[in-house]
């Protein structure tokens, strides 16, 4: 089941650049939430700062607070212990390119040292069927490198992966940029059936796509959230001007 | 007249600068191409000229005799390099173990941890200069620190004066092969929750390793020819001795010994042992290449 997510007065820069400023935000349990925005604004680099891969880079530094649930995120955990509770989609495909299909889906398992056999293929069935890829690839799950599927077989492959430690929240940035149209839609629908269970937040530059999977949507601008509200509402009736100008296209 | 200035223009600017530009660069293709195939003619020549040179001179000395005996006293016919070969293997067996280890972790250390970091470059500049240093320099090294201290020669100085040399290649390969490694690989291990230090070994470096392999091979084959910095150490000897604290004996000692005498039976034995030398040097390569390759899935980026 899914973790509601409070962010307050979240501040992130790389560098010296102030990436993100003050962001106080409130991302229900079991809902998809959109983040929209141009590029450079700030959104990746706010999911980044919700699983602490943001501070894997040596320059980039946050403050604030991100609480999950009952979890504070940058003080009662170490970073390891989050992303185990937060799966990770990121743009571009990424599986292991040295591993079966099998290990890659376990692969989140396997490396934290987790060897149950019986488990591990119940795991691995049970992921490969919530992100519809089961039937693909049921045949060569040993045989085949991750690296040999189609890239929007490889992109389920990753939900796959983050699903398999069985995550609370979880965090996708921009997972259907690099896709054709039917991968972005399958994926799509994976998102529609996914939220039921998991908190999900997606980076997106495609607006369509935004009204289509979320509930609730946020607009982001020069590291700044202008507006955060449900979806319809900021589709239909933004509040504030820059909002209107950006989904209607007129972004100067 | 506006419309025939076009079609001049045309006529002038159109096909025939386009057909001459198609010659031009289907010459220019295969001119390139030729080029490239003369290069991999060059490059191959010595080493088939090598082979075949010693195949001629040598594996008429080949017998049951040569790969089981040890070699003759002077005077006598007969005898064979089977110390010699036992004795190779076990000097390169010791600096394996000792200089590919090290040598990888540092090179993991160069890649993953000191980036930037004056230890780094320093770790860097010192492989560098390492890898310049002559190996007879190496072997007297060893000498004052190892063969002196022990009062006597040995296999293990042997072993330690090649694992030296084997050091600064393997962990510039390393290194370079790490950094092949997408980010996206690493950033996809981190954020499933797994310890940097385990998305190092079980990920980063699994990912490298074909790159890794041919690098410590290349290493090994390297240091598998090299005489002089065993002359001081593993000193080379006329009997059968598996013993680390003894000296050893080594094909490429044995040849240079055999080679620099006045008999031509054992100038013979010479050739002979070099063509053992150059092909149990690639047998070895080869045998580690396929065992590396075994169960690598097909497919990939």
């Amino acid at each position: 089941m899914g973790v509601g997510i409070v962010v307050e007065d979240l501040n992130a820069w790389y560098g010296s650049t102030h990436t993100l400023q003050d962001i106080n935000l409130h991302i229900p349990a079991n809902h998809a939430t959109a983040l929209i925005g141009p590029s450079g604004c700030g959104k990746s680099t706010f999911v980044r700062c919700l699983n602490r891969m943001h501070e894997t880079n040596p320059i980039a530094r946050a403050t604030g607070v991100v609480r999950m649930g009952e979890l504070d995120v940058y003080r009662d955990a170490s970073p390891v212990e989050i992303r185990r509770r937060v799966g990770m989609v990121f743009q571009r495909p990424n599986p292991f390119p040295t591993m079966s299909i099998y290990d890659n889906v376990v692969s989140g398992l396997k490396l934290n040292g987790f060897r149950n056999r019986r488990i591990l293929d119940e795991t691995c069935e049970r992921s490969l069927k919530q992100a519809a890829l089961w039937d693909e690839v049921k045949d060569d799950l040993k045989k085949k490198s991750g690296a040999s599927l189609s890239g929007g077989q490889q992109q389920r492959l990753c939900i796959a992966r983050a699903l398999a430690v069985d995550p609370e929240v979880l965090l996708m940035d921009e997972p259907a940029s690099a896709l054709d149209p039917v991968s972005t839609s399958k994926i799509e629908d994976l998102i529609f059936q996914l939220k039921s269970q998991y908190t999900i937040v997606i980076v997106t530059h495609n607006m369509q796509q935004a009204a289509r999977v979320a509930e609730n949507t946020g607009f982001f601008l020069s590291g700044k959230l202008v507006e955060f509200d449900s979806t319809h509402k900021i589709f239909t009736n933004p509040r504030d001007k820059r909002t209107e100008d950006y989904i209607t296209g007129r972004f100067g | 007249m506006n419309t025939q200035s076009l079609n001049s223009q045309q006529g002038n600017f159109q096909p025939k600068p386009t057909r001459l530009n198609i010659a031009r660069r289907t010459a220019a293709n295969y001119f390139i191409s030729g080029l490239s195939i003369l290069a991999t003619l060059v490059v191959l020549a010595p080493l088939a000229a090598v082979l075949f040179y010693l195949i001629y001179k040598g594996a008429s000395s080949l017998n049951l005799a040569f790969f089981t005996q040890v070699p003759a006293p002077v005077g006598e016919t007969g005898g064979g390099m089977a110390n010699s070969i036992i004795g190779s293997g076990v000097i390169l067996l010791v600096a394996s173990l000792m200089g590919i280890p090290i040598g990888i972790a540092a090179g993991v250390y160069l890649a993953e941890y000191g980036r930037g970091t004056m230890l780094g470059n320093a770790v860097r500049f010192t492989a560098d200069v390492l890898n310049g240093v002559p190996s007879i320099v190496m072997g007297i090294a060893v000498y004052s620190l190892v063969v002196v201290e022990q009062k006597h020669f040995s296999a293990l100085a042997g072993g330690i004066a090649l694992a030296i040399m084997m050091v600064p290649t393997v962990t510039r390969t390393t290194e370079e092969m790490l950094a092949t490694v997408p980010h996206a690989v690493r950033e996809a291990a981190l954020g499933l929750g797994v310890p940097k230090w385990r998305t190092v070994l079980s990920v980063s470096l699994r990912t490298a390793s074909p790159g890794i392999i041919t690098g410590c091979m290349l290493a090994f084959a390297r240091v598998a020819g090299e005489t002089a910095p065993l002359l001081f150490t593993a000193f080379g000897n006329q009997f059968w001795s598996f013993r680390l604290n003894e000296p050893i004996a080594a094909l490429p000692l044995q040849i240079y010994v055999y080679a620099i005498s006045p008999y031509d039976e054992w100038h013979r034995l010479a050739w002979a042992g070099s063509l053992v030398l150059i092909i149990l040097i690639m047998v070895s390569v080869t045998l580690v290449r396929i065992y590396a390759n075994r169960g690598v899935l097909k497919g990939g980026s």
